[in-house]
C-alpha cells in the first residue's frame, strides 16, 4: 500500500480529519484491499455522505499527433498523449502504444484537460425547470450553512450530457445566492450515475457558497429579519461566524482529549467552523469591488481564507488585491446590465486579472454556457489581446482547467495534462479559441462518456428518453 | 347592452403604420476601398470598394470611381458586411433584467390584451446597451414588447441618433403574439384557452374593421378588446403587418400556423425551438423562423431542442433569422451565429440570418440588409471573420455615420487598465 493510502487510513481514524489532506488520493479508494469509507469533512466521528465513485474500467487510450494545450507548460505541437486505467501515463514526441490501446488520430486536433466549472447549478435547478426541481436556494433564513447541495442534486438532470458534450469533466454544484450564507458545494464528475454520492469527486474537499450584494438583500428585505441593506448583509455574516467561533472552540477542546460527553451538534455551525478550520473552501458571489473588499475583511476579522470570488464582474478594479490576497476570480466574459451590481462588467476582466498577477476561472452559472466555456475563455483572451494583453493560448486554457481546479482543491489530481494526473481528456475538432470547434472525444477519468462521431457513445440521462430530441452532440 | 364608447381611437403618428425616411446622419462621403466585400445580396468581392454618400450606399464593385473630397479609409483586406440586426430585443427599451428595477424597464405593460401598445416611446436613444450592441457590429433592431397574449407592436430602429425620428425605421414592424408556455395565463392557465382567446380577438377585429360606423353609433355587441386594440389589429387581419408568433412547442407551432391560416395573416414564428420537427410545413406555408441558435435545454415549453434547428430549417428551405434576445447575451449575435455555422449552417446563410434575412421577413428588403446601391449605408469593417472571436468591429457605420468604437465599457476599461485608477 503507497504511503499516502496508509496516510488516509490514519487521517481517517481521525476526528476532524482535513479533506485538504485528502487531496490527490483518488486512486487509494479503488485499492484491493477496500478501507472502510472514510469521514470526508466533520466535527463528529461518523462517516459523511462518503464518495462511492469508482472509476469505469477502460482500455489505454494513446492520441497521436495532436496540438496539445497542457495547462502546465508552453502548447505542444505533433505530440502524443497515452493514458491507461485512469491516468495520464506519458506525453511526448514520441509515446508508444500498449497493444491493447485505442490508438485516436489527433492530426489537426487539439488536446486539453477535461473542463472543470466552479459554478454550476445543474442538478439543483435541474431542466426542465419547474418548483419541482427548483432545489437550489434553501431560502428560508438567510444563514443556512447546514444544506448541502449534494442532498439536492439529482443525477438524471438531462443538462448534464449536454455539458460533457461541451468538454466539462468536473462541476462545483453551488446551492444558489438567495442567502447570505447558502450551504455546502459539492464537487462531482459528470459520470453517468445512479446517486451523487457515485459522481463525489473523491477527496474533494467541500465549498461554501456565500453571497453578496442585492440577491440575499431582495429576497430577505420584505421578512421581519432581513436583511434589507449590505449592511445588514455584512452584520448577517459576522453574527454567523461569531457564533461558529465559539462552536469551534468547544468542539477543539473536547477532541483535544475526550473528556465527558461531546458537545451537542449543530449542522450549521459545524459547517462554519470548518470554514474557520480552513477545510471548507469559501466561494462568494459578489459582483461589485467594494463587495469584495469588504468580503475580504470579513474572512480577516474571522481568520478564513477566501478561495475565489464569484462573478466579479469588477474584479478589475481591484485586480492587484485580488493578487495580493491569493484569491480567484470566477468571471464570466462579456455578461453586464442584467442588474444593477452587473453594470460595470467589461469583456477585458479576466486579461486585466490575468496581467495582475491574480487568478482568472471562466465560470458558468448557466446550463448554456457551460456548454461553451472554451468559447468564454476565447472571448476574453482576444479581449486582452486587442488591449496589449497578449494573453496566449497557454495561458487561457488555464482559465477553464488547471485554475478553477485549485480553485475546488483538486489540482493535484486534475486540470493539467501531466503525467500521473487524472485522465480528464477532451479532444477538440480544432483550436478550441475557435468558435466552429467542436469536443469530439471527452474521456472522463479515462472513461469515454462523449464521442461525437459514435452515437452510441453520447448519453442519454434517464428523463432525455422518450423524446425526439436527437441527444446531446446535434 | 353598454356599446362602447363612440370615439374611434385616433391613428397615432409614431404608433401606426409609419415606416420613416431614414434620415440621413451623415452628409459625408466615404469609400472603403481594398475591401473584402461580403454583400449577402450576391457574391464576395475580393479588393473592391464601398462607396456611400448622404447615409445611402452609391456603389459596391471593384470599378467604383470615387468621386474627390470622399474620405477614404484603405480596408487592407479586411471584411465589410452589412450590419448586423438583432430580432425581438429589449435592446433600447430595458437595462436591468434583475433585481426588480422597473425604473429601466419599458418593455411591458402588463395586461394580457396589448395591441395598441406600441413600445417606441419607450425607447431611450442614450440607453447604454446601444453602443455596446454597435460593438459587435450590432447596427439595427427589432424591440418588442414582453408579457401578454398580445403583447403589443415590435419597431425596427437604427442603433444611432439622439432622438426617436432619427432612430425609428419602421413602427410597427410586427404584432407580437405569445402562444408559449408564457402566453398560457391570458387562457386562464390552458394554451387552449389562450387561442379561444386569441380567436375571439381576431374575430372582433375582423367585426369591427368591417362595422366601424356601427360602433361608433353604439350598434354592436361589446367586444373583447377595446377600440384601441381592435384598430391596432386592422393591419393585422389585413395580412399587412405580420404577427411574431412566440411559440417553441412543435403544437404551439402547429397551433400558430393554423390560426394564421385561418385568418390569412402573415406569420413568423419566434422562438422556434422546436420548429426542425415542421420544418418542411413551416416551408410549405413561407413562415420565416426567428431562432436562437444556441438553446438547447430541455423545457416544459419545449422537451425536444437541439442545436442544429436552423440548419434543419434551411435545409428544409425555410427562412431562419438568428438573434440572441436576453440582456446578458444580446450582444453575443455574431457568436450565436458562429455556433449556428459550427452546427452545420454554412456561413454563408448564417451572415443572411443576420443580415437580409430579418430585412425580408419585417418587410425592409428594400432598404435594409444588403450592400447594395440605394440601400441605407448600415456596415462594418471587420478586422477578419466576424463570427470568429480573434475579429473585432473595426468601423461601425450607421447610415453612413462612423459611430466609433466607444462605450461606457471601453471607458470602464481605460479608467481601470492601470492600477490605481485614474479617477
Amino acid at each position: 500500500m503507497p504511503p499516502r493510502c496508509l496516510l488516509r487510513h490514519l487521517i481517517g481514524a481521525l476526528a476532524a480529519a482535513t479533506p485538504l489532506a485528502f487531496a490527490g488520493l483518488t486512486g487509494c479508494a479503488r485499492a484491493t484491499t477496500a478501507p472502510a469509507p472514510a469521514p470526508e469533512v466533520s466535527s463528529a466521528e461518523r462517516p459523511q455522505y462518503p464518495s462511492t465513485y469508482q472509476r469505469h474500467p477502460s482500455a489505454p487510450v494513446l492520441i497521436r499527433n495532436a496540438t496539445l494545450l497542457t495547462a502546465a507548460g508552453p502548447e505542444q505541437k505533433n505530440a502524443s498523449i497515452l493514458f491507461a486505467d485512469g491516468k495520464i501515463m506519458a506525453i511526448g514526441a514520441d509515446v508508444a502504444a500498449p497493444p491493447d490501446a485505442t490508438v485516436v488520430d489527433g492530426t489537426g486536433k487539439f488536446v486539453t484537460p477535461g473542463i472543470i466549472d466552479t459554478h454550476s447549478h445543474m442538478g439543483v435547478y435541474a431542466a426542465p425547470g419547474s418548483p419541482a426541481e427548483s432545489d437550489g436556494n434553501e431560502a428560508t433564513n438567510p444563514v443556512t450553512a447546514q444544506v448541502w447541495a449534494e442532498h439536492s442534486f439529482w443525477p438524471q438532470d438531462p443538462q448534464i450530457p449536454l455539458a460533457v458534450a461541451g468538454g466539462i469533466t468536473v462541476i462545483q454544484a453551488l446551492p444558489g445566492s438567495a442567502n447570505l450564507i447558502g450551504g455546502r458545494s459539492a464537487t462531482l464528475r459528470l459520470v453517468p450515475a445512479r446517486t451523487v454520492q457515485e459522481m463525489k469527486f473523491p477527496g474533494a474537499p467541500y465549498g461554501l457558497k456565500m453571497a453578496c450584494g442585492e440577491n440575499p438583500k431582495r429576497v430577505y428585505g420584505q421578512r421581519p429579519l432581513g436583511p434589507s441593506t449590505r449592511m445588514g448583509n455584512m452584520a448577517g455574516y459576522r453574527a454567523a461566524f461569531i457564533e461558529a467561533e465559539r462552536y469551534r472552540d468547544k468542539w477543539d477542546r473536547w477532541l483535544r482529549d475526550h473528556k465527558g460527553n461531546p458537545p451537542d451538534r449543530d449542522l450549521k455551525l459545524e459547517t462554519l467552523a470548518e470554514v474557520l478550520r480552513g477545510h471548507i473552501l469559501p466561494h462568494i458571489h459578489c459582483y461589485r469591488a467594494d463587495e469584495m473588499a469588504q468580503m475580504i475583511d470579513l474572512s480577516k476579522e474571522f481568520g478564513f481564507k477566501i478561495r475565489s470570488f464569484h462573478h466579479a464582474v469588477e474584479g478589475y478594479k481591484i485586480a492587484d488585491v485580488l493578487a495580493r490576497e491569493g484569491i480567484a476570480a470566477s468571471v464570466w466574459d462579456d455578461w453586464w446590465g442584467f442588474k444593477m451590481e452587473a453594470l460595470d462588467g467589461i469583456p477585458e476582466n479576466a486579461a486585466l486579472l490575468e496581467r495582475a498577477g491574480a487568478r482568472p476561472i471562466m465560470h458558468s452559472d448557466d446550463p448554456g454556457v457551460i456548454q461553451r466555456l472554451n468559447q468564454e475563455a476565447a472571448k476574453a483572451m482576444y479581449a486582452g489581446r486587442r488591449i496589449g494583453i497578449n494573453i496566449t493560448r497557454e495561458q487561457a486554457i488555464r482559465w477553464i482547467t488547471a485554475n478553477p481546479a485549485w480553485a475546488l482543491g483538486i489540482d493535484s489530481t486534475t486540470g493539467t495534462l501531466e503525467r500521473g494526473k487524472a485522465a480528464d481528456v477532451v479532444v477538440w475538432s480544432g483550436d478550441p479559441f475557435s468558435v466552429y470547434a467542436r469536443a469530439e472525444k471527452v474521456y472522463n477519468d479515462g472513461w469515454l462518456l462523449f464521442d461525437r462521431a459514435d452515437t452510441t457513445k453520447q448519453w442519454k440521462t434517464d428523463f432525455n428518453l422518450g423524446t425526439a430530441a436527437p441527444g446531446v452532440g446535434r | 347592452m353598454t356599446p362602447r364608447t363612440a370615439r374611434l381611437p385616433m391613428r397615432a403618428g409614431l404608433a401606426l403604420g409609419l415606416v420613416f425616411g431614414a434620415v440621413p446622419v451623415s452628409a459625408q462621403t466615404i469609400a472603403i476601398t481594398n475591401a473584402t466585400i461580403y454583400p449577402v445580396s450576391g457574391p464576395k468581392v475580393e479588393h473592391g470598394t464601398v462607396l456611400f454618400r448622404d447615409g445611402k450606399i452609391s456603389a459596391v464593385g471593384t470599378n467604383v470611381s470615387i468621386p474627390s473630397g470622399a474620405t477614404r479609409i484603405d480596408a487592407e483586406g479586411r471584411w465589410v458586411t452589412p450590419g448586423f440586426i438583432q430580432s425581438g430585443t429589449t435592446l433600447g427599451i430595458k437595462l436591468l433584467e434583475s433585481g426588480g428595477l422597473t425604473q429601466t424597464a419599458e418593455d411591458s405593460l402588463g395586461g394580457e390584451i396589448n395591441a395598441a401598445f406600441n413600445v417606441a416611446e419607450g425607447i431611450d436613444p442614450a440607453s447604454l446597451t446601444i453602443p455596446v450592441a454597435r460593438l459587435e457590429g450590432i447596427t439595427g433592431t427589432v424591440a418588442v414588447p414582453s408579457y401578454g397574449l398580445i403583447r403589443g407592436q415590435g419597431v425596427w430602429f437604427d442603433l444611432v441618433g439622439d432622438r426617436l425620428e432619427d432612430l425609428l425605421v419602421k413602427s410597427p414592424a410586427a404584432m407580437v403574439v405569445d402562444l408559449s408556455e408564457t402566453g398560457k395565463s391570458a387562457g386562464g392557465g390552458s394554451r387552449a384557452g389562450s387561442l379561444q382567446k386569441l380567436r375571439r380577438v381576431l374575430r372582433d377585429a375582423l367585426e369591427y374593421s368591417r362595422r366601424k360606423e356601427d360602433y361608433r353609433r353604439g350598434q354592436m355587441q361589446p367586444l373583447s378588446a377595446s377600440a384601441e386594440d381592435l384598430e391596432a389589429l386592422e393591419p393585422v387581419v389585413k395580412g399587412e403587418l405580420p404577427v411574431l408568433a412566440f411559440a417553441n412547442r412543435r403544437s404551439d407551432i402547429e397551433n400558430a400556423l393554423r390560426v394564421a391560416r385561418d385568418f390569412k395573416l402573415r406569420l413568423i414564428i419566434w422562438g422556434g425551438i422546436e420548429a426542425w420537427q415542421t420544418a418542411g410545413e413551416l416551408a410549405a406555408a413561407r413562415v420565416p423562423v426567428v431562432v436562437e441558435p444556441l438553446t438547447n435545454v430541455p423545457t416544459f415549453d419545449a422537451l425536444s431542442p437541439r442545436l442544429d434547428n436552423a440548419t434543419l430549417l434551411r435545409a428544409a428551405g425555410v427562412t431562419t433569422v438568428l438573434a440572441q434576445h436576453d440582456m446578458a447575451h444580446f450582444r453575443d449575435l455574431r457568436q450565436a451565429a458562429g455556433n449556428a455555422v459550427r452546427n452545420g449552417l454554412s456561413w454563408d446563410d448564417a451572415l443572411r440570418s443576420v443580415t437580409l434575412a430579418p430585412a425580408e421577413v419585417f418587410g425592409l428588403q428594400d432598404r435594409y440588409g444588403s450592400l447594395e446601391p440605394g440601400k441605407v449605408a448600415n456596415l462594418v469593417v471587420w478586422s477578419g471573420d466576424p463570427f470568429e472571436f480573434s475579429s473585432r468591429a473595426e468601423h461601425v457605420f450607421i447610415r453612413g455615420r462612423d459611430v466609433g468604437t466607444e462605450s461606457r465599457q471601453t471607458q470602464l476599461r481605460d479608467r481601470y487598465r492601470e492600477l490605481p485608477p485614474k479617477f
